[in-house]
């Protein structure tokens, strides 16, 4: 006998979307975005705005060839946020090539390659990242100091793009290590923390990024205030950016305590660099992360101790981007091993046993 | 009751109740409709076999079917009139497929066929008030339609300690319980009290959900001081009217994989179904009618209807003032779990507790786009399921892999549908692999079930032909003595 199914329900939903879940993002991103463009200036929007636009092409054209209908997929809001997370993790007066190739890099080795949104193994905007990072050393490690854009002493509208479009700008006179990177350097050369750290920024000028850094990364308070909206509206659990945020924290003091002139303490490894970018917009990625809430907590803690790892001991000052693509490569295990236990059955998938089963069945 | 502990459900979801409709209109009574369509599957089981004939003139209350097989219920006239035709006819069943169908035309004059009056139920043995509700054809009516006087045996096999009368009402848009726990809360405290009786049970938990306040005093009221009987108000959650969360709820343990509640010594019951009992005890008459919500944007007057049961839909819908606009779905049960009908011309059947013309503002459908692994479906899930996991092997027909990751668990409450962004059909996905691989169940135990024979078939033949060479062996044998004597007698 066939049975000839009719459409099952239910004929009710959700006020969901996944239009929603991008938007209410953004939402979230605006604050520390806006605070880049401030601190940075006029060539920070440029390679904002030139990153996003290049996003939403190679979107569009990944689309088409792949024959998929281009205006629902376009305008999902995926791509968008993928170019907006990548733009907010480059140098901020970086070359408008590094913002196109990055985006390109990112739509379509990081994301249609492996069959478009959903189907990608990797964080798209890490993938960029990461490939950037190795491919263009220098470019993607010359940091600026602050240049308010009210600033007079700041770079206008026209210079601007003459730093964003020729890159003919002399950038000594402006460039400055980050934070992360600055301590790296000095640690290398066996100068001891404690003189490192009077020759960077202070603790407030850290945690409200004042700092050189990336776009949009170094104001890790205003990351965290929209980090703890999307909690608040429940875009995003707790479980990935609080374990990640847990272990980094734990570690580091670890650490700092038993040699405080040789590890830096738990604040700057928090507040600096993309701790809180990538606890709470990157690591938290749905596609890419496991989707059980044990499993979270375990990713999130890997990758937490993997930020720790890389930053420490490798070659590297910043280690976010490596470590969640290396726990992105773990996701599928994670979920295959760690699956929530089924209601009426024990974890191992055996039905539940109570006591009193046996005395209460008569037969 | 105040002080009862109660547990927590994991997952879940809250759909908007959509219940303000009808949740005031009082129960009215529907005008009999010119043909009545009375299919003979109206419960989980096997198909009643009719005992009247094309032509007959059959009294309200008479029986049209009687039971076959184990699990089955027979089936009742639910007005007086003439049978025009035993056939199959199309019938609200998942499968869509027309089932066996007795159409009565009604004369108008509901003329009951005779009725008696039991003794006190309460001087019964416990077999007889089962067999009771047997022979009045009463079933779940939460919609699971399990033949009520097989749970109503239960005592038998299991040691039962408590009965759990369901009246949650999870389903949105739905308020056909309530009315009745609120306008006839006195008879299904007394069908409860015979069940109690029947199960041998001494406590019964009525679980309410707390957004229906006015339902939980009447039955409090009514309860009295009955000993034993507590009316619980329970969270307002989707799927608190599963039969093993609602128990969970109550006393925090969950029904073991593939078992019944009663293996925790529990029986659950809807309160429609108490109120059928109380009738068929009380006053002998069977289930032949039953309390449906009719609302929906799309319904001119919303309200609660006493149907008789085979009435034809669009006969309910007309009664109703007619459609308001075109519906853009018409649903059978409630938005959550109910089925889309067919076509308005299907009867109502014992397991139907809404009709539902929605407009296309409260039906959001939109074209399934790819899973993000957003993980919402894994977080409400109450059963602790990956439903996007099981939809990707459901969807490549790959069914040892779905049920691998659980499928087989899946209760079909719609809580992953609900929530999911990307709009992916997912229940659609597991109830269609769950009746795929049934039937490969099915299918591979008539194999398995076949080769046994055969092989049983091969044995006895041997067994037949060693048993004959055996004999001829003998019988050579005793030729061949009987030979040895003749020779030597001659000799
Ligand atoms: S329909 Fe099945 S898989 Fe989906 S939420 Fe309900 S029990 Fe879980
Ligand atoms: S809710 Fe839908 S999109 Fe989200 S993981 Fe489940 S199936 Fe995928």
């Amino acid at each position: 006998m066939s049975t000839v199914l009719t459409v099952s329900g239910p004929f009710t939903h959700d006020n969901t979307g996944i239009r929603r879940t991008m938007a209410l993002v953004m939402f979230a991103l605006l604050p520390a975005t806006l605070f880049g463009f401030y601190i940075y200036g006029w060539p920070a929007l440029y390679l904002f705005g030139i990153t996003v636009i290049a996003a939403i092409m190679s979107e569009a054209a990944c689309l088409s060839i792949a024959g998929k209908p281009v205006r629902p997929f376009l305008f999902d809001g995926s791509a968008i946020l993928t170019g907006w997370l990548l733009a907010m993790t480059l140098p901020p007066w970086a070359p408008w090539w590094i913002g196109v190739v990055g985006a390109i890099l990112a739509i379509v080795v990081g994301k249609h390659v492996f069959g478009g949104i959903g189907q990608n193994l990797f964080n798209p905007a890490m993938v960029a990242r990461v490939a950037l990072l190795i491919s263009f050393p220098l470019e993607m490690t010359t940091w600026v100091s602050p240049q308010p854009i009210l600033d007079p002493a700041s770079p206008g509208i026209v210079d601007s793009l003459i730093i964003t479009f020729t890159g003919d700008y002399h950038l000594d006179a402006v460039s400055s290590a980050s934070v992360l990177g600055h301590i790296k350097t000095e640690l290398s050369r066996d100068i001891s923390l404690d003189q490192a750290l009077t020759t960077t920024y202070g603790f407030t000028e850290t945690v409200l990024g004042v700092t050189s850094g990336s776009l949009g990364e170094t104001s890790s308070v205003l990351v965290l205030i929209g980090g703890l909206f999307l909690l608040l509206m429940r875009t995003i659990s707790w479980h990935i950016p609080v374990s990640m945020l847990v272990t980094i924290a734990v570690i580091s003091s670890f650490f700092h305590w038993i040699d405080p002139d040789g590890y830096v303490a738990a604040y700057i490894h928090l507040f600096s660099g993309a701790t809180m970018l990538g606890a709470f917009f990157i690591a938290t990625d749905l596609v890419t992360s496991p989707v059980t809430r044990l499993g979270q907590i375990i990713f999130g803690a890997l990758c937490g101790l993997l930020v720790f790892v890389i930053r420490t001991w490798a070659g590297y000052p910043e280690g976010m981007g490596f470590s969640v693509l290396l726990m992105n490569a773990v996701t599928p295990l994670i979920d295959h091993l760690v699956r929530p236990r089924i209601y009426g059955r024990d974890r191992k998938g055996k039905p539940v046993q109570y006591p009193v089963n046996m005395e209460n069945r008569n037969d | 009751m105040r002080g009862l502990k109660l547990f927590k459900i994991r997952g879940g979801v809250h759909p908007n109740a959509n219940k303000q409709a009808t949740h005031d209109r009082n129960i009215a009574k529907l005008p009999v409709p010119g043909l009545l369509r009375i299919p003979l599957l109206q419960h989980i089981g096997s198909p009643a076999q009719p005992v009247v004939k094309l032509g007959d003139y059959v009294l309200k209350g008479q029986l049209l079917a009687r039971p076959q097989g184990a699990i089955s219920a027979p089936v009742h006239a639910p007005t007086s009139g003439k049978i025009v035709s035993i056939g199959k006819y199309q019938a609200p069943h998942p499968s869509g497929l027309p089932v066996p169908t007795i159409t009565l035309k009604t004369d108008g004059k509901d003329e009951w066929t005779q009725t008696w009056e039991y003794e006190d139920p309460f001087q019964m043995e416990p077999a007889k008030i089962a067999e009771i509700v047997a022979n009045a054809g009463i079933v779940g009516m939460g919609g699971a339609t399990f033949p009520s006087a097989v749970k109503l045996g239960l005592r038998n096999r299991y040691q039962l300690e408590k009965l759990i009368i369901n009246g949650a009402e999870c389903e949105p848009y739905l308020t056909c319980d309530s009315r009745l726990m609120q306008e006839h809360a006195a008879e299904i405290i007394d069908g409860i009290r015979i069940m109690m009786h029947a199960l041998g049970v001494t406590e019964t938990l009525i679980a309410v959900e707390k957004n229906k306040p006015d339902a939980i005093t009447s039955l409090e009221q009514a309860a009295g001081d009955h000993p034993g009987i507590k009316v619980v108000g329970v969270p307002v959650q989707y799927p608190m009217g599963s039969e093993k969360h609602l128990t969970q709820t109550l006393i925090g343990k969950e029904t073991p994989a593939r078992a019944l509640t009663a293996d925790l010594g529990v029986v659950v019951h809807n309160v429609a179904t108490a109120y059928a009992i109380h009738d068929a005890l009380r006053n002998s008459r069977p289930l032949i009618s039953r309390i449906v919500t009719v609302t929906g944007a799309a319904i001119q007057n919303p309200g609660n209807y006493q149907v008789l049961i085979g009435t034809p839909v669009s006969h309910i819908i007309d009664c109703c003032g007619g459609l308001k606009n075109d519906p853009e779905k018409l649903i059978l049960g409630g938005p959550m779990m109910g089925q889309p009908l067919p076509s308005t011309k299907v009867p109502i059947i014992k397991g139907s507790g809404g009709i539902l013309a929605l407009t296309s503002k409260e039906v959001p459908m939109k074209d399934p786009s790819p899973c993000i692994r957003c993980a919402s479906c894994v977080n409400v899930c109450p059963c602790g399921l990956l439903p996007l996991e099981m939809a990707i092997r459901a969807k490549a027909g790959d069914l040892d892999g779905a049920a691998e990751y659980g499928l087989m668990d899946c209760i079909s409450c719609g809580s992953c549908s609900y929530v999911c962004p990307s709009h992916i059909p997912l229940v659609q996905y597991f109830n269609y692999a769950k009746g795929a691989l049934t039937e490969k169940q099915r299918a591979q135990h008539k194999q398995e079930e076949i080769k046994r024979l055969i092989e049983a078939r091969k044995e006895r033949m041997e067994k037949q032909a060693k048993a004959k060479k055996e004999k001829l062996a003998r019988r050579k044998a005793e030729m061949a003595e009987k030979k040895k004597q003749v020779s030597e007698t001659s000799a």
